[in-house]
């Protein structure tokens, strides 16, 4: 906390004891996370430990209602910004069921996001033929047909074509903090080779990633700075890249009944 | 909800066969006067009421002949006898015709607002969202001022170019006295004055519309809008639009404004009929936002039309392309009469109610000659309290051969206390004949606006775009100028009904 006036070690991401509940249920239980910038971490946990309420609450979804705790994001309260205005901050989910749009091409939504992002920060807006130079060789880094672009958002795709599209939507809009809710579930270890291509494609010093995920097979792949479990609703133990295989080994098990207890 | 009567014969298009045979063109014996004339036509308007001196005192300030007369008192006459029709998924208080008054002449200069100033300003607020131009604002709130003669000497100067081509564009009342013959020989051939009671009602009292005639072989060059009869008199209740084009001409009509038109005339009753000939084409396009009420369903012009296209000639084609953003009630079916042979019927509808609107629409399409085709696609958007039903009939009669429809209905619903219904009829009677029939329903789903929230959209950018996809196969049947227009409606019509 006390680093918080220091500009070099400000984090990008501040959770401090945050808890939230959904459907009336107490999920986070004083959850608290630093992400700085650059760094990729890593949330690992068992079904139901509540990796994917704490990707609805730092998203602003509805379904999650936080009762206690702060966010900081950029240094600036994220529970004050609207869903909208933090994606235009930089913020984005790679969901975990990517929601299908029928009558929306692809190409419309990526446009439209892209453009709502450039004029938040008071750049022109791309139009259709710039625009679409940029989707396509994007797409080509994810080894996507073009025409995947002209079709509806979601509509129809595969499991794996869905959740190629997610991170096609991360390389186009070039997100601050970009996290990723269980990306790697449902792809056979092609598809995953190329999604983790992708993400390592935007790695930079300035963008950071929070990678949820149930299996140490990812991360072979999008390697982490850091590993965290998350069980009953905080996290009980962090690490380097170890860890991940540490609990490929023994399981969760013998993390959770120190968290209960 | 309760499931309402099928279309009682009455209101079908009843006479198809004798449409087909011979058009109807009622006795136009001259009649001596019956009944004593004793209005005096010397006023500006009528008192609420509805008799045969109504229809007499209509007919004189219009200096209509004879046989108009008598073809207005013979609808009257039977209207007399019909009772209004309830099989519409609508609910309104009962109509006191007697307490409508069917003649006022336009407003003077001093009883209009002298500025734009003494206008509602939620109504300008409206415009400038739409983007309209502040000269059009003008004409639009009906403000006294000379902003209008600019689309005035537009209109005139389209006018002298129609006429080169021999293309007639004018007021109904201007070709009752300018082109006699051809008013008489199609009025009421494609919607008789019996064919159901508000077109009856309209028949008796129709105040003034629209006559275009397209002659042989002519392409007419320009869209042809009532916009340029802006300020023409005060023609909203009960108009009355006939389209006659000859063989192998072309015409494509716009009619309305997405402007919000006030109106103090609570109830309308229109009548299009539309004539195309072998291998004519015509193209009807409307946008229609009638005042629809406040928040609270209160107020709202009622709106009971009957739109009917007749394609008599071998190859020709009516395209329907509807876009209903207003009124409280709207009660409205363009239907096409395939009569000619490899004659072709298209209805595009996006048809949207808010708050506390109700709308049965829908069309017809009658097959009669061989090898007809038809094309469906209504897509319905309710939201807040709205009701909306999907009413479509479509006939394939004995000797349709090879005829073929395919429709589609779609509906989109946002919230959950509004209503979409769908009511297909379906009469085959030619076992060669092909019909397809998809509907769908959805619902903007709170996932699908967080999904584009996340993507940087706010929730009202995220609804119009997800009802612009929705709408998209019938906004590309527009007139470019008219889908850009379309599309700011929707979205303005929409403002408040999510989030």
């Amino acid at each position: 906390m006390s680093n918080d006036s220091d500009p070099l070690h400000n984090p990008l991401l501040s959770i401090r004891e945050v808890h939230a509940s959904a459907g009336g249920k107490a999920i986070l239980k004083g959850l608290s996370l630093e992400v700085g910038p650059g760094e990729v971490h890593a949330i690992m946990g068992p079904n139901g430990s509540g990796k994917s309420t704490l990707a609805r609450v730092l998203t602003g979804n509805e379904n999650a209602e936080v009762t206690s705790g702060e966010v900081l994001y950029k240094g600036q309260d994220l529970f004050g910004l609207a869903p909208e205005e933090r994606a235009r901050e930089g913020l984005f989910l790679a969901f975990q069921y990517p929601v299908e749009i029928p009558g929306i091409a692809n190409s419309t939504l990526l446009r439209e996001g892209l453009n709502a992002m450039r004029e938040h920060r008071g750049e022109p807006e791309l139009d259709a033929i710039d625009f679409l130079e940029i989707a396509k060789a994007k797409a080509d880094v994810l080894e996507m047909e073009p025409t995947m672009l002209s079709r509806a958002v979601n509509h129809g795709f595969s499991g794996g074509e869905k959740k190629r599209n997610e991170v096609l939507q991360m390389l186009v809009l070039e997100p601050t903090l970009a996290i990723l809710d269980e990306t790697d579930s449902g792809l056979d270890i092609d598809a995953l080779q190329v999604v983790a291509k992708g993400v390592n494609a935007l790695r930079d010093k300035g963008r950071s990633f929070i990678v949820i995920t149930h299996y140490q097979r990812l991360l072979d792949y999008i390697v982490p700075d850091f590993v965290h479990v998350l069980a009953n609703g905080r996290i009980v133990r962090s690490g380097d890249k170890d860890l991940a295989l540490e609990l490929e080994a023994k399981g969760y098990a013998w993390l959770e009944e120190g968290a209960s207890a | 909800m309760n499931t309402p009567n099928p279309m009682t014969p009455a209101e079908r298009p009843a006479p198809i066969d004798k449409i087909a045979l011979n058009p109807e063109i009622d006795d136009l014996n001259q009649q001596d006067y019956k009944w004593g004339f004793v209005t005096d036509i010397e006023q500006d308007s009528l008192p609420p009421g509805l008799n045969e001196d109504t229809v007499r005192f209509i007919s004189a300030k219009k200096k209509e002949p004879e046989w108009l007369l008598e073809w207005r008192l013979k609808a009257f006459r039977h209207w007399l006898t019909m009772t209004e029709p309830t099989w519409a998924l609508v609910d309104y208080p009962a109509i006191d015709y007697q307490a409508v008054s069917y003649f006022a002449a336009p407003k003077s200069d001093a009883d209009k607002p002298q500025s734009l100033d003494e206008v509602d300003p939620e109504l300008l607020a409206t415009y400038e969202k739409l983007g309209i131009p502040l000269a059009e604002r003008a004409a639009l709130a009906g403000v006294a001022v000379d902003a209008v003669f600019d689309s005035v000497s537009v209109a005139t100067t389209f006018k002298s170019k129609l006429g080169e081509l021999g293309i007639v564009f004018c007021s109904f009342s201007e070709a009752v006295q300018e082109h006699p013959e051809l008013v008489r020989k199609y009025l009421g051939s494609v919607v008789p004055q019996k064919d159901n009671f508000f077109a009856a009602l309209n028949s008796a009292v129709f105040s003034d519309g629209s006559f275009v005639y397209i002659p042989k072989g002519v392409r007419c060059p320009m869209e042809l809008s009532t916009y340029f009869r802006i300020n023409a008199a005060n023609t909203g209740q009960f108009e009355r639009t006939l389209i006659v084009a000859e063989e192998g001409s072309h015409v494509s009509y716009l009619e309305g404004c997405t402007a919000p038109m006030r109106d103090e005339n609570q109830l309308h009753a229109a009548v299009v009929e539309l004539v195309a000939l072998d291998d004519a084409t015509i193209k009807y396009s409307t946008v229609q936002n009638w005042y629809p009420g406040d928040k609270n369903g209160v107020g709202g012009i009622y709106n009971f039309v009957t739109k009917r296209g007749a394609c008599r000639g071998a190859r020709s084609k009516i395209s329907w392309t509807q876009v209903e953003t207003g009124s409280a009630i709207t009660w409205k079916y363009p239907s096409c009469v395939l009569q000619g042979d490899d004659s072709v019927g298209e209805f595009y509808s996006v048809a949207l109610t808010n708050n506390w609107q109700q709308a049965d629409t829908g069309t017809k399409m009658i097959h009669i000659g061989k090898n007809t085709r038809s094309t469906i696609i209504s897509k319905g958007i309710s939201a807040g309290h709205g009701q909306q039903t999907y009413r479509g009939s479509v006939r394939m009669l004995k000797g349709a051969d090879g005829a073929r429809n395919y429709s589609q209905c779609d509906s989109l619903l946002m919230g959950d206390q509004c209503g979409a219904h769908t009511f297909p009829y379906i009469d085959v009677k030619n076992p060669t004949a092909h019909l397809e029939h998809e509907a769908s329903t959805s619902r903007i789903g709170e996932d699908q606006i967080f999904y584009l929230n996340q993507r940087g959209l706010s929730t009202e950018d995220a609804v119009n775009l997800i009802v612009n996809g929705f709408c998209k196969e019938v906004f590309r049947e527009l007139p470019m100028e008219f889908a850009v227009e379309a599309q700011k409606l929707l979205s303005v019509s929409l403002e408040g009904a999510v989030g």
